[in-house]
C-alpha cells in the first residue's frame, strides 16, 4: 500500500534575533489512502508548522532545511512555484482553524464554492453552480439552494466550517489537511464536523491529515496518531494501541494528563515545560521531562524504530525495554 | 507561527545580549537609524547654535553679500552678506521649536480630549466628534493659513495655527485606541480588582494608547515643518529678519533667475532633510513598537 | 446558609442600528436579548458550582454580572447576606476584595505595562493599608502559593508562558483572600498539559483556603474533574442542576444529554451516545415560547410549547423539561 504523501526527515527553522529556531526537527511520517491521520502535539510542537512545510508554505524568516516530501512519485521540495500551484488546493486542500475570515464576505457562500469548480474542473458557470449546491448538500449545510444564495455573514461558525470543507473538496483532493478544525466550536458543533470528515474520508477516498492538540478528537476520528514533541515525532501508531499501549514517556504522560468527562480519573500533569527551541541540544528534546533519561539522550536523537506491528516509537529506553525483555 | 518561533523565556538574556539586540534591530532598519542620528545632530546644532555656527547669522557685510559656497563660507551668503549656514543653523532652532511645541500642544489637548470623547460614548462623544469634523472639513493648510492670517504671524500665533489643524489627528487617535483597549480583558480585570474610573484611565489605560500616538507625533513633527514652512514662504508664517528654513526659502527662491542658486536650495534641502528624517523615524518605530513584530523580529 | 445566592437574574441588551428600529416601529417596544432571563442557583461555601452551556448561552454573562461588569436587569444576588445589586459602586468596591474574577484569556487579561508585582499588588493596593514592605511579602506568598517563583515577580506579561500568565491571574485574584471566585473559562486558552497544571492548582487552593467557585466552562471533561454541582444553560435559562457525579451519570434534560454525548472522549472504544440535537442555538433575540430546546429536540411534543415547570428528580437534582 503506498502512501498518498511521504515525509522524510523533514527539518524546518526560523531564523530570529535571539537564534535559530528548530521548529521541525527530523519529522518523518506518511499518510495513508483513505485514512484519517491525526498530529497531535501542544502548541510549539511544530504541529502547524509541518502542515504549512507540506504545502511548502512555509515563508521568511523560515525554511526547510532538510528533509523530502513525496507525493504524487515527486518531492515537493524540489517542485517550482507554478509546479506547486497545480498541487496546491487541488491535490492537497487545506481547511483552517478560522473558517470565517477564509470566506470573502462579499460574495455568496454557493459562488465562492462554485469558482472552485469551474477553476479545478473547468466546467461552466450553470454546472458548477449545481455542483457547488449538491457538494454543500454533502458537507450538511440544510436547504443548500437557499443558504448558497447567502453571504458568510449569515452562516454560523459552525455552518462557515462546512463552507470551508466544501471548498476544499471541490477540486477532489487526494489529500485534505484540517489544522484544528473544531477548536473555537462548541462542543456540538464539533462533533458534528468530525462525524462530517469521517463520513467523507470514506466517502471520496480522500486521506485527511487531522492535526489537533485534543486526544478526544483524535479518539473519534483517526485512523493513526503521530505524536510530536518539541519539534520531533515521537510516536506513530494505530489509534487503539496508542490509546491502550502508549510506549514514548511523552505519549503516556499525555494520556495521564486529560481529565475526561465519561469518567472519573485522576490527572497527572506532565512534569516540566515545553523546552525552548532556541538552538536546541542534541539528542532527545524530552530529556528534561522525562523520568527515564540516560545519558545517552542526551547526546544522541533516537529515531523512530518498530515497537510493535505498525507502531513507531523513538525512545532509547523503549528499545532497551524492549530488548530486555 | 509566531508564537512557535519565540523563546519561551527571553527576559534572562543579559544586558550585552539586549544590547546585541538593539544593534541587530538598528543594523536591519538602518534608513531609520540614519534618520534619528540627523534629527539628533539638528538638535544638538540648533541647541548649541551659538557654538557651532561659524559667523553670527545677522551679521552684515556688503563685501560678502552674494558669495557663492566657498572654503569660507561653505554654504555661500545672501545678499546682506549673512553666512547661509549659520543662519540655516540658526533657523534650526525655531523651526524645531515651533514644530515640538505644536506637536506637544495638538497632543495634549488631542489626548485630552479624544480620552474623554472614548470613555463617555453618548451626547459628549457626538458633540466632540462632530466639532472635529467641522475642523477636520477645512484643509488643515487653509485653516492654518487663515489662523495666521487672522491673529497675526508671530513664533505664538504660527506654532497656534499649526496645534490646531493637528488636534483632530491625536483626538480621533486616542478615541480610537480608548475604544479598542476598553474592550480589552484587562480593563475588565482592573474593574473587577477594584480600580477607580481615574486609575483605570491613567494605569491601564492611556499607558496602552502610547505606541501609536508616539508614532503619529513622530511622523506629524515632519508635517508640521512643512506646514510653518510653507506659511513662511508664502509669507503668513515668521517673518524676517528672523531666520526660519521656509521665509530662507521663498527669499531665495527669487535669485534663482540670476544664478544664485544656492540661496534657495540649502534652506530647501534642509527642510526636506528633515521631513524625511522624521517620517523614517516614525516609520522605523512603528515597526519597532508593534507587538506583531515582537515576536519574530 | 450558602455563601452566594442568586435569585431569578435577569441581563437584557438593547439592540442598535436600523433593523432594531424597524423592529421597534413593528413591535412598538425596543427590541432587546434576553441574555440571562431568569437564573437562579447557590453556592455553598467551600464548594465549585460549574456553570456549563454553549457559546451564547448567557454563562459568561452570568458570571459578568456576579462582578457588576454587567447591570443585571432584575433579581438578586447575594454574597454572605449582603444583597448586592442594591449597593451603590462605592459600597460594592469594599465587596471587591472578597468577590473576585479570573479571565479565560490570560494574556488579554493582564495589562503588558504591569510587572507581575505590579499587577499582583494593585488590589493590595486598592483595598488595603499593608505598608509596602507587607505588600510586598503579602505579594511574595501568593505568587510562591500559585508556583510563580519570586525570579518571575519582576518579568511582564510578554515574557511569561500562557500558563504562567494564567497564574498571574489567579495570584491576582487570591491576593486580598476572597471568599468566592468567579472563574470564566480560566483554562480553555491553555495547552493540554498545562490545563491539568492549572486545574490541579485551582482545586488544591479551594480545599487549603475553602474558596468557593463559581466555574463557568463549556468543557464538561474539566468540570467533571473540579466541581461539586454542575448547572446547564440553554439560551439564558438554567435547563438542568444537579450533584456532579448524578449529572454525569444520569442527564435527565435532552439537552445535557446531547452535550454529554457530543464531548470527544480520549478512547476509541468508547461507546457514544448517538443523541444529537438538530440545527443550531437560535438568537437570544426571538426565544420560542414553552421550552426553549423544542424546535431542536428529538423528543418533543406539542406538550412543549407549554412553559416549563422545575422539577427535583432526585435530591438536588431538577430539571426543566416536560417529558422527566
Amino acid at each position: 500500500m503506498s502512501a498518498v504523501i511521504a515525509v522524510e526527515d523533514l527539518a524546518v527553522r526560523f531564523s530570529t534575533d535571539h537564534g535559530e529556531v528548530e521548529a521541525v526537527d527530523g519529522a518523518s511520517f506518511d499518510v495513508r489512502p483513505g485514512e484519517i491521520l491525526g498530529l497531535v502535539g501542544e502548541s510549539g510542537s511544530g504541529k502547524s508548522v509541518t502542515a504549512m512545510a507540506l504545502l511548502q508554505l512555509i515563508r521568511k524568516p523560515g525554511r526547510i532545511v532538510r528533509g523530502e516530501i513525496v507525493f504524487d512519485g515527486r518531492d515537493l521540495c524540489r517542485l517550482s512555484e507554478e509546479e506547486l500551484a497545480s498541487i496546491r488546493g487541488a491535490k492537497i486542500a487545506m481547511v483552517f482553524q478560522t473558517p470565517r475570515t477564509a470566506l470573502n464576505p462579499l460574495i455568496t457562500v454557493g459562488e465562492q464554492v462554485a469558482r472552485l469548480y469551474a477553476l479545478h474542473g473547468g466546467l461552466s458557470s450553470a454546472v458548477s453552480r449545481r455542483r457547488a449546491v449538491d457538494m454543500l448538500r454533502l458537507v450538511g449545510i440544510p436547504e443548500p439552494e437557499r443558504r448558497s444564495r447567502q453571504y458568510p455573514h449569515q452562516f454560523s461558525g459552525g455552518m462557515c466550517q462546512r463552507v470551508m470543507i466544501a471548498m476544499a473538496l471541490a477540486s477532489a483532493p487526494r489529500l485534505l489537511i484540517a489544522d484544528e478544525p473544531t477548536t473555537g466550536l462548541d462542543v456540538s458543533t464539533a462533533a458534528r464536523i468530525l462525524d462530517l470528515l469521517r463520513d467523507l474520508g470514506r466517502d471520496t477516498g480522500a486521506s485527511i491529515l487531522l492535526i489537533t492538540h485534543d486526544l478526544g478528537v483524535v479518539a473519534a476520528t483517526c485512523q493513526r496518531v503521530a505524536v510530536m514533541h518539541a519539534g520531533q515525532m515521537v510516536e506513530i501508531a494505530p489509534v487503539r494501541a496508542l490509546f491502550a499501549r502508549p510506549a514514548h514517556p511523552y505519549t503516556r504522560a499525555l494520556v495521564r494528563s486529560i481529565p475526561r468527562a465519561d469518567r472519573e480519573v485522576t490527572m497527572e500533569p506532565i512534569p516540566g515545560a515545553v523546552p525552548s527551541l532556541l538552538e536546541p541540544p542534541p539528542g532527545c528534546r524530552y530529556v528534561g521531562r522525562c523520568p527515564w533519561v540516560e545519558d545517552r539522550c542526551r547526546r544522541e536523537k533516537p529515531s523512530l524504530s518498530e515497537h510493535a506491528a505498525d507502531h513507531l516509537v523513538a525512545c532509547f529506553a523503549v528499545e532497551d525495554r524492549r530488548a530486555a525483555v | 507561527m509566531a508564537d512557535i518561533a519565540r523563546p519561551p523565556t527571553s527576559s534572562s538574556a543579559s544586558l550585552p545580549a539586549s544590547l546585541r539586540l538593539i544593534g541587530l534591530r538598528l543594523r536591519r532598519n538602518w534608513p531609520s537609524a540614519t534618520a534619528l542620528a540627523i534629527i539628533v545632530l539638528m538638535i544638538l546644532a540648533a541647541v548649541f547654535a551659538a557654538w557651532i555656527a561659524p559667523y553670527d547669522a545677522d551679521a552684515t557685510s556688503a563685501e560678502a553679500a552674494l558669495q557663492a559656497p566657498s572654503l569660507h563660507h561653505w554654504l555661500g551668503t545672501d545678499v546682506y552678506g549673512r553666512d547661509l549656514l549659520s543662519r540655516i543653523i540658526f533657523a534650526a532652532r525655531v523651526d524645531l521649536a515651533v514644530a515640538f511645541g505644536a506637536t506637544a500642544l495638538a497632543l495634549a489637548i488631542g489626548a485630552t480630549i479624544g480620552a474623554i470623547s472614548g470613555l463617555h460614548l453618548g451626547w459628549v462623544d457626538l458633540i466632540i466628534m462632530r466639532c472635529v469634523d467641522s475642523v477636520m472639513a477645512f484643509p488643515a493648510f487653509i485653516l492654518a493659513m487663515a489662523i495666521t492670517a487672522a491673529l497675526g504671524n508671530t513664533v505664538t500665533n504660527v506654532l497656534l495655527a499649526i496645534a490646531v489643524t493637528q488636534v483632530p489627528i491625536y483626538l480621533r487617535l486616542v478615541r480610537g485606541e480608548i475604544l479598542r483597549i476598553r474592550e480589552m480583558e484587562y480593563a475588565d480585570a482592573a474593574r473587577v480588582v477594584g480600580n477607580p474610573p481615574w486609575r483605570i484611565v491613567f494605569v491601564h489605560l492611556l499607558p496602552n494608547c502610547l505606541p501609536p500616538i508616539i508614532v503619529q507625533a513622530t511622523l506629524a513633527m515632519g508635517y508640521a515643518l512643512l506646514t510653518m514652512a510653507a506659511l513662511s514662504f508664502i509669507g503668513l508664517g515668521i517673518r524676517p529678519p528672523q531666520s526660519e528654513w521656509g521665509s530662507m526659502t521663498a527669499e531665495g527662491a527669487q535669485y534663482i533667475v540670476t544664478g544664485e542658486w544656492w540661496l534657495f536650495l540649502f534652506p530647501g534641502f534642509a527642510i526636506v532633510l528633515m521631513v524625511l528624517s522624521f517620517n523614517l523615524v516614525g516609520d522605523g518605530l512603528r515597526d519597532f513598537l508593534d507587538p506583531r513584530m515582537r515576536g519574530v523580529r | 446558609m450558602p455563601l452566594c445566592e442568586v435569585q431569578d437574574l435577569q441581563v437584557r441588551f438593547p439592540l442598535r442600528g436600523l433593523q432594531a428600529w424597524l423592529r421597534t416601529l413593528k413591535d412598538g417596544a425596543p427590541p432587546v436579548v434576553r441574555a440571562v432571563d431568569g437564573v437562579s442557583f447557590a453556592i455553598e461555601a467551600g464548594t465549585t458550582l460549574g456553570l456549563v452551556g454553549e457559546s451564547g448561552c448567557g454563562k459568561s454573562t452570568v458570571a459578568r454580572s456576579l462582578v457588576r461588569l454587567v447591570e443585571p436587569a432584575a433579581g438578586s444576588i447575594r454574597l454572605d447576606g449582603t444583597e448586592l445589586t442594591t449597593l451603590d459602586d462605592d459600597a460594592f468596591a469594599r465587596v471587591r476584595p472578597s468577590l473576585q474574577m479570573v479571565f479565560q484569556d490570560p494574556t488579554a487579561s493582564l495589562n503588558p505595562r504591569l510587572s507581575v508585582r505590579r499587577a499582583v499588588e494593585e488590589p493590595l493596593k486598592l483595598h488595603t493599608d499593608l505598608a509596602a514592605t507587607e505588600r510586598r511579602a503579602r505579594t511574595d506568598a501568593v505568587l510562591e502559593e500559585v508556583g510563580l517563583g519570586a525570579d518571575l515577580a519582576e518579568r511582564y506579561p510578554h515574557e511569561l508562558s500562557g500558563g504562567q500568565r494564567q497564574r498571574v491571574n489567579i495570584a491576582r485574584a487570591l491576593a486580598t483572600n476572597p471568599r468566592l471566585v468567579v472563574l470564566d473559562e480560566p483554562t480553555s486558552a491553555l495547552d493540554v498539559s498545562l490545563r491539568a497544571r492549572v486545574i490541579l492548582l485551582l482545586e488544591e487552593l479551594r480545599s487549603r483556603h475553602g474558596l468557593s467557585y463559581l466555574f463557568i466552562s463549556h468543557d464538561l471533561a474539566t468540570v467533571r474533574y473540579l466541581t461539586s454541582r454542575v448547572a446547564v444553560m440553554y439560551l439564558g435559562v438554567i435547563v438542568e442542576e444537579a450533584w456532579t457525579a448524578e449529572l454525569f451519570a444520569h442527564p435527565a434534560h435532552p439537552y445535557t444529554r446531547a452535550l454529554l454525548a457530543a464531548v470527544p472522549v480520549p478512547d476509541p472504544d468508547a461507546k457514544r451516545d448517538p443523541f444529537v440535537l438538530s440545527g443550531e442555538i437560535p438568537s437570544p433575540i426571538d426565544i420560542p415560547a414553552g421550552c426553549r430546546l423544542r424546535a431542536r429536540c428529538p423528543l418533543a411534543r406539542p406538550v412543549c410549547a407549554e412553559p416549563v415547570p422545575v422539577r427535583e428528580i432526585a435530591p438536588g437534582h431538577r430539571v426543566a423539561c416536560h417529558l422527566v
